[in-house]
């Protein structure tokens, strides 16, 4: 084994083994602290647990029909409309809303439906009672379709975009009506895609932390992950919230091999964009009315939440100390947790790099990697954060150490992101340049420097700005852990949306926002170095 | 220096469930083409000899010496895969300096080396190109001329020259068959088309059904009648 390898093997073994401490502290310390105490049977018979599970799991999967069902004829008016001015941007807006930070969503859903909203409003001119109570149930329900209806869109689309053109051509032959297309090639279409859309939405809305924080948290409407934060933060009852974060570490565990099953093929795969004449497509009214109405629901809190900003007063917002030191205090945590973050990964994949070419150690390396990540998955970061909680609590000062934690628990959270965006391309640069470098003995710094850091730019760029960004907008660990001295910028805006100072939340969100942005935007201006050309 | 010896004695490797065994002589400075169907393991040999790929047993002697403990770089061998040859993100200057230093530390004679086989291979004056500013023929000239700045004596090629044009394809033969005449070198050469074989090959070693069926002179392997492999892969 040469020294390169050495290095590679080593700094493999160091990334495994803080995820692992840090994922199995947390996790033993919740086990050892359930059985401790009083034990968790009595929480377990305790009525209120199990109405928060029924909750989690009732508005996840209330959340998740809606969003997949109205998904449905969204993106069916979309692939039969393929040329409306428009188009391109109103998806691209589309993919937005998962990209923003929860509490800026929330906020522009609040603009937009809550008691002094738009929607609200209008209800009143036209001589009714306010008719929507957008906290509760039918706000987070509101919310997760802003968030998922969008990406359930685009994920069918890719479906209905990958018809070959030949399957048109032939119902334009058999002369085919629009409910015979629907039944032979749509529906059949969508039915494969459906399963793996649907429990990815469901799970997502099953972690949804902020969105239930702000809109939910009373007893009628709190999640497993929201009623954990209650427990440690408000009520310090350690062993109810050790007994709900194992039921939410048994359901996410359940829900992602479950999950894991169906979603195999769902990897969007681009589609050939080839144009075929459809012969269904009389009557573009129907379309229009659902993309129109589809449009407006993902534009409206957009829109609200820059108007707002606009009438909140900036200048006034610029002037406060708490603003800077916010963005001071977010900016070193998603750096910190971003270049931890990568270090971590580059461990990760140099050591599973290395044991491809030795073929020695291969399955040790690339099942543990693929292990963490999936672990992580499954361990919410609220469990994580709670986990740690705990451990530290016997310790010392819990506020002290938060940062510590605040920043190891968001490069976890982004590592399996960023493994997903890093995995592949250094797969693809090692397939086109690994037995060249191994022949010329590139390896260690020069091959670093000759051939990885060029090749790689882009993706490094991209997962650099996407683990700041992930980690910029987190409102999870930093609510459990946040205090006066140490406040992010998403803890701010929830401070300030907590008391209602709606008009500095708004503020703070479009802050938030185009932080958030133009971290990804910045980075999508790197190019890596052409690596198309075969030589 | 006139190449090197290769023998292969009872080299097995397996992946998954398909596997092949070669006991193989090359004595130096022949030029072996490859031949054989797909799957027959023309590749897997290649990648064995280069270090590539590990064998499960047996030795693979060059020069007499055991290689198959050493890293690839640390064999006397070049290999010139069918694409990705040249790192595209780098002028081939660079490209083939490495050949000399992976550190890119380069001596005023080093330089002078890679300018000669510039000259070599009809690239002086565009050394500063990227390979993707070439074409598919300049590029692999480049790659020879790496090496031959790397000056190993085995040299490996795995159908670098398929993509080409006949033309094309000839000319790049003629310049191998050119530095292989000037007796550095042993060459192992995977083909699919026999006529780059008559062209260029002093010898033939044709494998099929897991291992080497018969290893001879060019002309005399293909004009065996006692190799019913051979003939059903001619087709003739």
């Amino acid at each position: 084994m040469n020294r390169a390898n050495i290095f590679a093997f080593a700094g493999g073994g160091l990334s495994l083994a803080v995820v692992w401490v840090v994922v199995t502290g947390a996790f033993a310390a919740l086990v050892l602290t359930a059985a401790g105490g009083e034990g968790p049977s009595a929480t377990l018979s305790d009525p209120y647990l199990w109405r928060v599970v029924r909750f989690t799991l009732w508005q996840a999967a209330l959340s998740t029909i809606l969003s997949v069902g109205l998904a449905v004829p969204v993106a069916r008016a979309f692939a039969r409309r393929r040329a409306f001015a428009g188009r391109r941007v109103l998806l691209a807006l589309f993919a937005l809303p998962l990209a923003l930070p929860a509490l800026v969503v929330v906020l522009g859903v609040v603009e937009v439906w809550g008691r002094t909203g738009w929607f609200n409003g209008l209800a009143e001119i036209a001589g009714f009672q306010p008719v929507l109570n957008v906290y509760g149930l039918t706000g987070i329900l509101l919310a997760h379709v802003f968030f998922n209806l969008p990406l359930a869109t685009r994920l069918l689309l890719t479906h209905l975009d990958r018809v070959p053109a030949e399957n048109w051509r032939l119902a334009s032959q058999l002369d085919m009506p629009a409910g015979a297309v629907w039944r032979f090639i749509e529906w059949p279409v969508l039915k494969t895609a459906l399963p793996g859309a649907a429990s990815l939405i469901f799970m997502l809305c099953v972690t949804s932390f902020t969105v239930v924080l702000t809109l939910g948290g009373g007893p009628r409407a709190t999640t497993i992950e929201v009623a954990i934060y209650q427990a440690l933060r408000f009520d310090f009852d350690p062993v109810r919230a050790v007994t709900l974060a194992l039921l939410q570490l048994a359901l996410c565990g359940v829900l992602v091999m479950g999950a894991g099953r169906i979603v195999g093929d769902m990897q969007a795969q681009p589609s050939l964009g080839k144009k075929a004449v459809r012969p269904d497509l009389d009557g573009w009214a129907g379309d229009a009315v659902v993309i129109g109405l589809a449009g407006l629901f993902v534009l409206l809190p957009l829109v609200a939440i820059v108007t707002s900003a606009v009438r909140s007063d900036l200048a006034r917002l610029a002037g406060e100390t708490a603003l800077w030191q916010a963005i001071y205090t977010s900016t070193w945590v998603a750096l910190s947790a971003a270049a931890l973050c990568l270090t971590l990964t580059a461990g990760l994949l140099s050591a599973v790099r290395a044991s491809h070419r030795k073929r020695a150690g291969k399955p040790f390396f690339e099942w543990n990697t693929d292990a963490a990540g999936s672990l992580i998955l499954v361990m919410p970061p609220i469990v994580l954060g709670a986990g740690w909680f705990v451990l530290l609590r016997g310790v010392g000062d819990i506020f002290t150490l938060a940062p510590l934690v605040v920043v190891v628990v968001n490069a976890l959270m982004a590592l399996p992101f960023v493994l997903r965006v890093l995995g592949p391309a250094v797969a693809q640069a090692n397939l086109d340049h690994g037995r060249l470098c191994a022949s010329l003995g590139l390896a260690g710094w020069n091959r670093l420097r000759l051939v990885d850091w060029p090749v790689l730019q882009r993706p490094l760029a991209l997962s650099l700005a996407f683990a700041m960004a992930l980690s910029i907008g987190d409102l999870g660990v930093i609510a459990l852990f946040g205090s006066e001295d140490f406040t992010t910028l998403p803890f701010l805006l929830y401070q300030r949306f907590g008391t209602y100072r709606i008009d500095d939340a708004a503020g703070l969100a479009l802050i938030l926002t185009v932080y958030c942005l133009g971290l990804i935007a910045l980075a999508d201006r790197v190019r890596s170095e052409r690596r198309k050309v075969t030589g | 220096m006139s190449g090197v010896g290769l023998k292969l004695s009872d080299v097995r490797f397996a992946y998954d469930d398909w596997q092949v065994r070669f006991d193989m002589d090359v004595a130096p400075g022949w030029f072996v083409a490859v031949i054989g169907p797909s799957g027959a393991g023309k590749s897997t040999l290649l990648n064995l000899v280069a270090g590539f790929e590990q064998p499960s047993s047996g030795s693979i002697l060059i020069d007499g010496e055991d290689t198959c403990t050493l890293e690839p770089a640390k064999r006397p061998v070049t290999m010139l895969f069918q694409e990705h040859n040249l790192f595209a993100h780098l002028d081939i200057h660079t490209n083939v300096a490495l050949g000399i230093s992976p550190a890119l530390k380069l001596t005023a004679a080093d330089r002078d080396r890679i300018a000669v086989a510039f000259d070599r291979v009809g690239l002086s004056g565009l050394e500063q190109r990227r390979p993707g500013e070439l074409s598919g023929g300049q590029r692999q000239r480049a790659a020879i001329a790496r090496a031959l700045v790397r000056d190993k004596p085995l040299l490996l090629l795995d159908e670098p020259f398929a993509a080409l044009g006949p033309a094309l394809k000839n000319d790049m033969l003629d310049l191998v068959a050119e530095i292989h005449r000037e007796g550095h070198m042993t060459v192992l050469m995977v083909t699919h088309e026999p006529q780059d074989a008559r062209r260029a090959a002093s010898h033939t070693v044709f494998l099929d059904e897991g291992g080497v069926v018969a290893l001879d002179q060019t002309k005399t392997l293909f004009a065996r009648k006692d190799l019913p492999g051979l003939k059903a892969y001619l087709g003739a």
